[in-house]
């Protein structure tokens, strides 16, 4: 089962990481999420994995996962949310004003400006 | 009154202005002058304490972990600041509602001017240098405001930005400065560092300490070579010039060489670099006066010469001079704040500063001349006003100060800073005053309004009484402030007569000299013109310019605005430290047994792998995609429940719902393509670089799984305690809002402010260039027919009640059984969002009244009242509380007081979501979204009955 779920994250980490390389925005707002997924698997997986154990108190029950990683997971893909709305705006935004939706930063726009005021 | 009271009394002040910014300049006014009256009468009540020698304190623990505690004190020195920061203020907050216009947004000034004022008072009431520190800043940022308040005008702006600079700049300094002092003195209290001075002095830091905290006062107090921003600054309002550059902010500087008097003074490096800068910049400034055109520009410089003065006689290290240099600390407050109010009138009036369209103004305006000659007497220091008696005890001190052996050049370049002193307090009355009346003002001048003359009247009477009886107007004041600063007991003897001396005779000399030179000053003019003197301006900003360039040539350097280029040095990056620290550590090998694979994991696993790849092979087809993300979050969520995560699971599937209906939204408005726009040799690089990446975090993941915990957990305690401490089953949830609530506080904020971002960026869309294109929108797939159809309209009314249902049930279970906050919310807006989505945006809008940012703000709200609540019961903040409740008819249940908490997490996630669509659907509407007046389009009920 580790094996599955490692690859699984190997995997979304190399298509999130091949996405964001890309040169327009709507590719890297898909890789982000993707490594969304995978960093918030990781995340979880630090508590080790276990079946059948929800971090919920039973009478009786003695075996529990981990509920730390969970809390922190829940958070973050609540967040990611949070993060993804933002960037996707700001690529829409990129495109209505720009008239294209690359993600590099054209050589005139890095120049400092003159300075005053 | 409580320190801490009187302190906080101008920032509740600053608040008002702002809350009744409609009701005008009186209202504001007013407001603001009774915040400051009240705090400078609870100031008062102290007087007779303090002059039986008490300091009265107040103490808070902030961060004591740190040294940070908001401690206040009010001693003779804090006393004597805090009386000319609040009744100064006074005056300046009368007058500013005479000189600012109608036009001028005046809420905004005065709540600057009460921040300004609560910065100012907080320093000088601080007992806690790092509290000090924190006011210090907030001197620099508010003076920054008001410097540049006309924000029209460039020279405010460019002012406002020097000023800045160079202040905050020192107060960088003065933070290390500060550190090191406290480290020295094992305290940050400034009653225990008063304590500390042997070791202090004795420490191998104490130059170090000194040299910074020195730069700090240095640049505040606008000392030579940092002089040069405060007369720039001058392109604020008038009545800021008169409050902060005259008689408050600059005087910060001093205030600190004062308070810390008692540690640093005394020592060889303490009087050569103190009083050496002192008096240089007494004679240089008070020379740049004699020349300047602009009054304020005058008074700026003559203001430097005088806070020069002030140094010089703190640098001096002895008691007598610390006694004149506080008496004349309030003895120039009251002459140049009546000199800069002067000022502002004449401008107001006459339309111009420049001296030279100005002159025989005495019979025009005979009330302000009055005020203005008296005070510039003072300024001169003749007799009997009270800037003489100050001036003849600096004088006197001068002649007693030895530097590098020589027992007189003190004396004599002192002597000379007066005669410049006299020369051009007298320019100032008989060139503007004096002389025959023109007929080419830019204005007919006239005396202004009572309103507007009766401050620097005020004050102009203060300069005489003083003058005439030194004893019992200032004499008071000056013994408990000398008191303070020297820690020893002063009984000074202020008189205007001290007999025929050695100081007196220097004063007669500086006035006949001055007047001398006043006479030679059209020839001297022109000769002075004729030489180029370095101009601070230019130099300032020649070094800005390198440095900006400088900036500019790395920046071009490090990175060529490539992101994809950056991502990849990144990935690579992470992989080799990644890399290095595994080769380095000690791994084991596998500790942990694996679990064994059943098979409907592996089929939802090979799912996933699928998926992925699909993913990444067609992820130009961007539709595709998007289904693609659902079918691999669904796998994600499944995951999560097979490995026991049942909160995860839910609120992993109803953000997949969420974020996959605003891609669609904003794909809407995308290209739904993505074109190839990289060469092969680029994408076989990046291939590589996510396939090392890919498969080096695998491994890591595999290798933390299979390995036991390095450390014992925190879970374990969490787990033990969850219902003891918190009264909840799911552990997940007690963690969220209770254990790590404070983080959780922080995230739903998070949350909020990118809601509130993506409702900005939509305003600025929707004006504008992009506004216009939206407008004319030509839509590049066809649109649906029936683009509300009747199934999903019915369908999803049907939901909607049972939707609603099932998020309160996941609230209120959520305690104790897998749910809460966070998914309840989220369930909650896929119900709405499927109201949207069914009958459109616009016609749902109408049908509801929640305001999304009200929902945000109450969420935040609700979450901080309830960890405030338990402030109430004496708990750290975010502490919970449980009880079981019975009411009749039901079962007996639990309340939390979480509850609230979660309730906070749920407002504000639903209305961040809810923001978030709501803002892409008015993109929407402005490319021509067209509002149908129906639920549906086709409507079968209606074609019934027709």
């Amino acid at each position: 089962m580790e094996l599955l779920l490692s690859s699984a994250i190997g995997m979304l980490t190399a298509a999130g990481v091949y996405l964001i390389l890309r040169l327009r925005s709507f590719a890297v707002v898909l890789g982000m999420t993707m490594l969304s997924y995978a960093i918030n698997l990781f995340l979880f997986s630090t508590g080790r994995l276990v079946v059948n154990a929800p971090p919920v108190l039973q009478k009786g029950v003695e075996v529990y996962t981990d509920p730390l990683p969970q809390a922190l997971v829940l958070t973050a893909i609540v967040i990611s949310f949070g993060m993804t709305a933002v960037v996707v705006m700001m690529a829409l935004g990129a495109f209505l004003e720009g008239g294209d939706d690359r993600v590099d930063m054209p050589r005139a726009d890095r120049l400092p400006g003159d300075g005053d005021a | 009154m409580s320190p801490a009271l009187i302190a906080a009394l101008p920032f509740i002040g600053a608040l008002l202005p702002g809350l009744l910014i409609r009701s005008g300049r009186d209202v504001a006014a007013v407001s603001c002058a009774t915040a400051t009256f009240i705090a400078l009468l609870g100031l008062c009540l102290h007087i007779p304490a303090i002059m039986a020698g008490e300091v009265i304190t107040a103490r808070f623990e902030w961060l004591p972990s740190l040294g940070l505690n908001a401690n206040f004190r009010i001693d003779g020195l804090g006393l004597l600041f805090g009386i000319l920061i609040l009744g100064i203020g006074l005056l300046i907050i009368a007058y500013a509602r005479y000189y600012l216009s109608r036009n001028d947004p005046a809420g905004v000034f005065y709540a600057y001017l009460m921040l300004f004022q609560g910065a100012m008072l907080g320093i000088v009431l601080s007992d806690n240098i790092l509290l000090l520190l924190v006011f210090w800043e907030l001197t620099s940022l508010s003076s920054f405001l008001l410097i540049g308040y006309w924000k029209h005008l460039p020279e405010g702006r460019q002012g406002a930005r020097m000023a800045l600079t160079v202040t905050g700049m020192g107060g960088l300094a003065m933070i290390a400065g500060m550190l090191i002092l406290g480290n020295i003195a094992g305290s940050y209290d400034i009653g225990d560092i008063l304590q500390a001075r042997e070791a202090i002095q004795a420490s191998p830091y104490y130059l170090p300490a000194l040299l910074l905290i020195l730069l700090g006062a240095f640049t505040k107090s606008a000392q030579f070579p940092f002089h040069f921003w405060l007369p720039h600054a001058m392109a604020a309002p008038t009545p800021v010039s008169a409050y902060l550059h005259s008689a408050t902010m600059v005087k910060a500087g001093l205030f600190l060489m004062a308070r810390l008097w008692p540690v640093l003074s005394g020592t060889p490096e303490w009087f050569y670099i103190v009083a050496t800068t002192g008096l240089v910049t007494m004679v240089l400034a008070a020379w740049i006066a004699i020349f300047r055109d602009d009054l304020k520009s005058l008074l700026a410089f003559s203001t430097v010469s005088h806070l020069g003065l002030i140094t010089m006689l703190l640098g001096f290290g002895t008691e007598a001079a610390a006694v004149a240099a506080v008496f004349h600390i309030i003895n120039h407050a009251t002459f140049k704040a009546a000199l800069f109010m002067t000022a502002g009138i004449i401008d107001h009036e006459t339309g111009t500063r420049s001296i030279a369209r100005l002159g025989g103004l005495r019979r025009l305006m005979p009330v302000t001349f009055a005020i203005g000659t008296i005070a510039a007497l003072s300024m001169a220091g003749i007799p009997p006003l009270n800037g003489f008696l100050s001036k003849e005890l600096m004088l006197e001190q001068a002649t007693h100060a030895v530097w590098q052996g020589n027992p007189w050049l003190m004396a004599a370049m002192a002597t000379l800073g007066a005669l410049f002193s006299v020369c051009y307090s007298l320019r100032f009355v008989w060139q503007v005053f004096f002389g025959p009346e023109r007929d080419d003002y830019p204005h007919k001048p006239h005396d202004p309004g009572f309103g507007l003359w009766s401050a620097p009247a005020l004050l102009a009477v203060l300069v005489v009484l003083i003058g005439l009886f030194p004893a019992s107007m200032a004499g008071w004041l000056v013994e408990v402030s000398a008191s303070a600063v020297t820690g020893t007991a002063q009984h000074p003897h202020l008189a205007l007569w001290h007999g025929l001396n050695l100081p007196l005779a220097l004063s007669a000399a500086a006035l006949a000299g001055g007047a001398v030179l006043l006479a030679l000053n059209r020839p001297m003019l022109a000769a002075r013109a004729a030489i180029a003197w370095p101009d601070a301006k230019a130099i300032f900003d020649a070094i800005t310019r390198a440095a900006t360039c400088a900036a500019g040539f790395f920046t071009d350097r490090l990175t060529n605005g490539s992101m994809s280029r950056a991502l990849a040095a990144f990935a690579l990056t992470v992989v080799l430290c990644g890399l290095w620290a595994f080769s380095t550590g000690g791994w084991q090998g596998a500790t942990r047994p694996m679990l064994p694979v059943q098979p409907v994991p592996l089929v939802g696993w090979a799912a996933l792998m699928v998926a992925t790849c699909c993913m990444v092979a067609f992820h130009r087809r961007r539709i595709l995609a998007l289904v693609l993300v659902g079918i691999i979050g669904l796998m994600v969520s499944v995951s999560f429940i097979y490995l026991s995560a049942p909160d995860l699971a839910l609120t992993q599937i109803s953000v997949e719902v969420v974020t996959v209906v605003l891609l669609l939204l904003a794909l809407n408005f995308l290209p739904k393509f993505t074109v190839i726009d990289s060469r092969d040799r680029k994408r076989g690089m990046d291939a590589f670089i996510a396939t090392v990446t890919g498969l080096g975090f695998g491994a890591l993941a595999y290798v933390i799984m299979r390995s036991d915990f390095a450390f014992p957990s925190i879970s374990e305690y969490m787990l033990a305690n969850s219902y003891k401490l918190g009264g909840g089953d799911n552990v997940v949830n007690v963690i969220l809002v209770d254990f790590r609530g404070y983080d959780t506080f922080g995230e739903i904020t998070v949350l909020g402010i990118a809601a509130l971002t993506i409702f900005a960026l939509t305003e600025t869309l929707l004006a504008g260039a992009s506004g216009r294109r939206l407008r004319n929108w030509v839509h590049d797939s066809r649109r649906a027919g029936d683009r509300h159809p009747l199934t999903l309209v019915v369908v999803t009314r049907l939901i909607l009640p049972i939707s609603l249902v099932v998020g309160l049930y996941i609230f209120l279970r959520g305690h104790n059984m897998p749910g809460g906050g966070f998914v309840a919310g989220l369930v909650v807006s896929v119900a709405l969002v499927s109201q949207y989505m069914a009958s459109g945006f616009a016609w749902t809008q109408e049908r509801q009244k929640i305001n999304y940012h009200a929902l945000i703000g109450a969420g935040v709200i609700a979450a901080g009242l309830t960890g405030i609540g338990a402030w109430f019961a004496g708990l750290p903040f975010l502490s919970s509380a449980y009880g079981y409740v019975k009411l009749p008819g039901i079962e007996e249940f639990e309340l939390a007081s979480a509850m609230g908490f979660d309730l906070g997490v749920f407002l504000c996630v639903v209305g961040a979501v809810m923001l978030a669509l709501n803002s892409l659907s008015r993109i929407a509407r402005q490319a021509g979204e067209t509002v149908n007046l129906d639920p549906m389009d086709i409507d079968p009920s209606k074609e019934a009955r027709r």
